[in-house]
């Protein structure tokens, strides 16, 4: 079955849009393949993934039970990771937070790449006066380092999980608008477009459905590579008592309380530290490596 | 005999597997000027790179001989290669807008090669690289020493390389396509040029260039190649008497005002050739 | 020349407009605030016409423009409003933060550059070896731990288990008070009064949040780095400098690495606006008193204030930073007309 599958999408005369569209993608999953690091990163990831979504079946405890009696104990056959300073299992809570970091992220992602790419299409193809605006919008976002952004957009709105994410949203768009841009600027003289123009295409039906999916593969490996930085920001607003509060299981939040523990019980703020190491270094190399499968000019 | 080459062969390793570009080339050079012509992708431009062992990391070299002057290039280290590189052999590349450094000044890049060989003060070799230009014909060296790269006409480009590539007095020339990136009307001007200086010199020769008429009027003897083969060699006068079947079939290519055709040949390829 | 100055002139138009784009958001931010900033000075319980005075002197009761207008006037004249929590004017205590970050900031860069533009050219030399992936893989990791992690792991290894690092803070308390403040930058300011003991001891507590810095920055430098010289070293001029038979070492720094170094200069600047990112975090882990800390507690007390004048400084200084990059490209390399 598998053979004939791998046969059929790397057939080099393909029959049907289909089987050349499923031959490309396949062809790239094997460039991919052939990555190691790259391969470790998706490993990563993909479990990250599964204990997030699984974390009620995989804890132990609940993660927000408190055994005040129990509380800073070295990981044990009982607690895999320890307790905390409320005596909740760490084990446990790090899944929960898996959780919170991970929708925290899709969020993000799902507010930024449309929005940015969208700004970066409209304002590429239309040029003139809606160009030179946007990007000057765009610019001005650009000039805070992000971090520094998001603290005082959070610190205006309440401090949380919500504002957090609309603050790592707001400071994380620009770039994503530039690199629509650019893309749309190379694509926009081409014979194709004018070929759409010529037909009548109305000019937000060229950009919606025509240049934005082009920018797509891009926009994937920008996205991965962009992954780390979230999780990290998102952390730190957590370390920084901005983004998601006490008692969530966010890691950063986790590492804010420990922080106080560090020189005697140390592993409480470490493993969740290892935690978000981990999940960044994999998109990390995720990233890179889609980045040379995808886009090997920009390697 | 400056160069010996016996059954080179050149291939390049992939992840798809090896790719074989020049299958068992013998040639020999000595004080005299000899010309590879070929198609693009026939190996001419990798048969004189790996003779001074400027091929990129993938590609494998194996020859019965590869020697210059008597010394083996296939087991000699970097550092016996810079003996010769520069010092022995010059070797000049095709399009002087991406082979001259675009941030160093044109003199300090001649100064360079002529003080890296025959060392003395930044002053005094800035001195000798402005004579060089001026060798190489050059108007207002002076000029065109303190200029970019980017600032001058392509064909002064070459004349620089010319220049950074005599600097250090070496016996042999390479020069590949030197050219092939210049003007027609420039062309002749530059090959005439090194052909002065390389006679001047007493220098060997081995110009590469897909341009038969070009390289027949230029040189001694001509090797012609096709796909990693040297279909034949002869002597330039002899060229447009040529027997192979490719050579002719180059030959026939070229349309001539002399002798205007009303349908322009089509070269058909024999595999029986590459056996 | 006059190509150039027209030039030079719309870049610095464009900064220009930037800035003024920073303020308006800026301005906004410190307007989107849930705590009422009247009941945030005066208290819950004040009687009605105490709030409506302190709301009319505070011009909150003018038109947002108009606020806006009023805004942009302070500014002009380098207020930037009353800290709630130090009871002191935003722009003094900036002034006097400011100079610990400057000296972390500059310290990290400069040790960032030392090692990073090194690791990375030899990484592009070295391509697809042992040694390239390894000088990846540590950069990668540079760029996945935050810098608070490993601000705490430092605490722990060096300060509690090995001893060796002294903890928090700029000075151990004996130095405190003690030096005159010239600079307000320690390292400078110790050697001005010539006391090699206090030297030494504010470079063993710069030590720890300057290493940390510097490794979060060497990683972005040294990536771009290589990826910069990978492209370079494939470039027709340096087969003609090998032809040249000249050293390996000349060829990649005297030939590759000089049509690298201009594109660094952004990086450079890029790089000075991360390190000001990362101080605010490693400030608070390692206590020290910069902008960075300043930022962090006035945000935990919503004194929004000097969140507000914080923010627009570094905004500020980074599009500084980027308008000098941009000049000093301008200037270095040859092929920019």
């Amino acid at each position: 079955m598998n053979a004939t599958f791998r046969n059929w999408a790397l057939d080099e005369n393909p029959s049907s849009r289909r089987q050349a569209a499923w031959g490309n993608w396949y062809r790239i999953w094997l460039n991919l393949r052939g990555n190691p690091l790259g391969m470790i990163g998706l490993t990563i990831i993909l479990i990250f993934i599964a204990i997030a979504i699984f974390a009620p079946l995989l804890a132990t405890h609940d993660p927000a039970a408190q055994d005040l009696a129990n509380r800073l104990a070295a990981p044990s056959a009982a607690h895999w990771f320890g307790t905390d300073e409320l005596g909740r299992d760490i084990y446990s809570r790090l899944f929960y937070g898996g959780r919170v970091t991970l929708g925290m992220v899709i969020a993000v992602v799902v507010l930024v790449a449309p929005v940015g790419l969208a700004i970066g299409c409209i304002a590429g193809y239309f040029g003139g006066i809606v160009d030179t605006i946007l990007m000057r919008i765009t610019d001005i976002f650009l000039a805070f380092p992000r971090l520094v952004l998001a603290l005082a957009f959070v610190a205006a709105l309440k401090p949380g999980v919500e504002s957090a994410v609309l603050a790592i949203a707001l400071t994380a768009w620009p770039p994503y608008a530039r690199m629509a841009r650019a893309e749309t600027l190379t694509v926009r003289g081409s014979d194709f477009i004018a070929a759409y123009r010529l037909t009548g295409g109305s000019s937000w039906r060229i950009i919606f459905r025509h240049i934005m999916p082009l920018c797509v593969p891009t926009l994937i490996v920008r996205v991965t590579l962009d992954m780390s930085s979230i999780i990290i920001t998102a952390a730190s607003l957590g370390f920084l008592g901005m983004g998601a509060q006490p008692p969530s299981p966010e890691w950063g939040a986790m590492i804010a309380t420990a922080k106080r523990f560090i020189f005697e019980q140390w592993w409480v703020a470490a493993i969740p530290g290892i935690a978000i190491f981990m999940v960044s270094l994999a998109f990390n190399f995720l990233g890179d490596a889609l980045r040379d499968v995808l886009d090997p000019k920009a390697a | 005999m400056l160069v010996e080459i016996k059954n080179l062969h050149i291939g390049f390793e992939s992840r798809s597997g090896f790719a074989p570009a020049v299958k068992g080339v013998s040639l020999t050079l000595g004080t005299e000027k000899l010309g590879i012509v070929g198609e693009s992708g026939s190996g001419k431009s990798l048969t004189a790179r790996a003779l001074m062992k400027l091929l990129p990391k993938q590609t494998r070299i194996e020859a019965d001989k590869l020697a210059f002057d008597g010394i083996d290039i296939l087991s000699a280290s970097e550092k016996q290669m810079r003996t010769i590189r520069g010092k022995r052999a010059g070797f000049i590349l095709q399009d002087p807008k991406y082979s001259l450094n675009p941030v160093k000044t044109i003199g300090s890049q001649v100064a360079e090669a002529w003080r890296a060989h025959k060392g003395g003060s930044k002053r005094a070799a800035l001195e000798a690289a402005i004579n060089l230009l001026e060798m190489v014909k050059i108007r207002d060296p002076r000029k065109v020493a303190s200029s970019y790269p980017h600032e001058v006409s392509g064909g002064m480009g070459q004349r620089v390389m010319i220049a950074m590539m005599l600097a250090p007095d070496p016996e042999l020339l390479i020069a590949d396509e030197p050219t092939s990136a210049l003007d027609a009307t420039v062309q002749a001007e530059i090959l005439r040029l090194i052909e002065e200086l390389v006679s001047e010199r007493g220098m060997g020769l081995l110009l590469i260039s897909h341009d038969l008429p070009l390289v027949s009027h230029f040189c001694d003897r001509v090797a012609v190649m096709y796909a990693g083969h040297v279909m034949e060699e002869l002597k330039a006068s002899e060229l447009l008497s040529a027997q192979h079947p490719y050579t002719r079939g180059l030959l026939n290519c070229m349309p001539s005002l002399m002798h205007p055709k009303e349908r322009l040949p089509v070269l058909t390829r024999d595999p029986e050739w590459l056996k | 020349m006059n190509k150039r100055f027209k030039s030079l002139a719309a870049t610095l138009s464009s900064v220009l407009l930037t800035l003024f784009g920073l303020t308006v958001l800026t301005f906004l931010i410190g307007r989107v605030m849930p705590v009422d900033p009247v009941i945030a000075a005066v208290g819950d319980n004040a009687p009605e016409d105490v709030i409506l005075r302190v709301r009319a002197e505070m011009g909150l009761d003018q038109p947002i423009p108009v606020q806006f207008l009023h805004y942009l006037s302070q500014l002009a004249h380098g207020d930037f409003g009353m800290s709630v929590l130090t009871k002191n004017p935003v722009a003094q205590d900036i002034v006097r933060f400011f100079p610990a970050t400057f000296e972390l900031a500059t310290a990290a860069l400069l040790l960032a550059m030392l090692i990073g533009i090194p690791l990375g050219v030899w990484a592009a030399v070295r391509q697809g070896t042992i040694t390239d992936q390894t000088i990846r893989v540590v950069c990668l990791a540079g760029h996945s731990v935050p810098v608070f992690m490993l601000s705490l792991i430092s605490l722990l290894i060096f300060y509690s288990w090995l001893d060796i690092a002294p903890g928090p803070g700029r000075q151990d308390i004996i130095f405190d008070g003690m030096i005159d403040t010239v600079t307000g930058i320690l390292t400078i300011d110790t050697l001005l009064a010539g006391d090699f003991d206090a030297f030494k001891d504010a470079l063993a507590h710069m030590a720890q949040p300057v290493i940390i810095l510097a490794y979060f920055s060497m990683a972005y430098i040294a990536r771009m780095t290589r990826a910069f010289m990978i492209d370079a070293l494939k470039g027709e001029y340096v087969i003609t400098a090998r032809a040249k038979g000249l050293s390996l070492t000349t060829v990649i720094w005297g030939h590759a690495f000089p049509t690298v170094a201009v594109q660094l200069v952004t990086v450079i600047a890029l790089t000075y606006a991360g390190l000001l990112e990362g101080a605010v975090v490693t400030e608070t882990v390692f206590s020290w008193p910069g902008i960075g800390q300043y930022l962090t507690v006035s945000l935990m007390n919503a004194d929004m204030n000097p969140v507000v004048g914080t923010t627009l400084l570094i905004g500020l200084i980074y599009v500084g930073l980027n308008l000098i990059a941009d000049i000093l490209y301008r200037v270095l390399d040859p092929r920019v007309q």
